[in-house]
């Protein structure tokens, strides 16, 4: 009588798929992500979370945008370069583009190799993921100083609708945010990935519990996400 | 103890589920690659109006697509967890539909009152 209430080990049993599986996954009295650990499902909901406060500041930019009388200063021209005498419209962001898209496929090798339990193989991926991302903001530092040297301030600029600083600096600055905490979060991770803390079950500093080398693709979703806004963000405000 | 086993056996059975062909992944690196040269040049060709737009639009959601589908792993997730992440920012079009009119308003009022600058 004393022996302990034996629940159904729902998780082992195969669940319906589709529609009936989500309908089901949602029904009363169960943990509704049935495959998909705290960890994973928590970064995604913080993702869905931001993804609300990008859309947001792109909405704010909209309406600024659409609402002024004074004409938009041309994103082409504004952040054109000279490179060897000729003249390159966008140049600067079209290689950002490319540095962040590279990042992101050399994380998800890095989760590939973290999931094959490659210890030395995922910790360089997610060092040279980190590299591309501290190259990013370092393009990122010098577009700001360009432009702020040009005269371009949150409340004015030498081109047209004095809304185009302030929708630039923050848009931009928010997202600049995002990928330097995504780089900090990355060494964190490759350093006890190299460390094989995954591998001997390591106890966290933080919370003395064994990590699993799952965080390497929650780390992943956050950095793929950074990649995301940066998609959006290229096509709303740089391209349009 | 059972308890414990049950455990590891999910986690040992969602890393082989999360583990997919790097072929796959390269492809995916290549076509994003492909997908941003060509919305640079969607600029660099100085394209106008509602053909600007919409490539805009089509390269962007090809991108977005592929990366939350391929490189975040939601194509293999449970449906559960995917609507639960994508269906609410659809949301987010009802609030653009609501600002666009607004700043419509805005615009005459300013247009109306102020003249044409300020």
């Amino acid at each position: 009588m004393s022996a302990p209430i034996k629940t159904p080990a729902a998780d082992t049993l195969p669940r319906p798929a589709g529609l009936a599986g989500l309908a089901s996954d949602w029904a009363s009295d169960q943990r509704t992500f049935k495959n998909v650990s705290w960890g994973k499902a928590m970064m995604w909901i913080f993702l869905l979370s931001d993804t609300f406060v990008f859309g947001c500041f792109l909405l704010a930019y909209m309406a600024a945008r659409m609402s002024t009388t004074v004409p938009w200063p041309n994103p082409s021209e504004v952040f054109a370069l000279e490179i060897g005498g000729t003249h390159m419209p966008l140049i600067l962001i079209a290689i950002m583009t490319f540095v962040l898209i590279s990042s992101s496929g050399t994380m998800a090798m890095a989760v590939n190799c973290g999931y094959r339990r490659d210890r030395r193989k995922t910790a360089i991926l997610m060092l040279v993921t980190a590299l591309f991302g501290a190259t990013f903001v370092g393009m990122q530092a010098f577009e700001w100083s360009k432009l702020i040297a040009e005269g371009v301030r949150p409340w004015g600029n030498p081109w047209g609708a004095a809304q185009f600083g302030s929708s630039f600096f923050m848009i931009t600055g928010f997202h600049g945010t995002h990928v330097t905490i995504g780089v900090i979060f990355l060494l964190i991770v490759a350093r006890k990935v190299w460390r094989g803390d995954y591998d001997t079950e390591r106890r966290g500093f933080f919370t003395s519990r064994k990590g699993r080398y799952e965080i390497v693709e929650i780390t992943g979703l956050y950095w793929h996400f950074v990649d995301l806004v940066w998609v959006f963000i290229f096509a709303f405000f740089y391209l349009w | 103890m059972a308890h414990a086993e049950v455990h590891a056996a999910q986690h040992a059975a969602h890393a082989e589920q999360q583990q997919h062909p790097i072929k796959l992944y390269l492809l995916v690196w290549g076509l994003l690659f492909v997908l941003s040269a060509f919305s640079y040049l969607v600029d660099y060709f100085g394209l106008e109006g509602y053909l600007r737009w919409s490539l805009i639009l089509i390269f962007m959601m090809l991108k977005a697509g592929l990366i939350v589908a391929v490189f975040m792993h939601m194509a293999w997730e449970r449906l559960a967890l995917t609507y639960a992440i994508l269906l609410p920012p659809l949301l987010v079009l009802v609030f653009v539909a609501l600002m666009v009119s607004e700043s419509n308003y805005v615009l005459f009022t300013r247009l109306a009152f102020f003249g044409t600058g300020p």
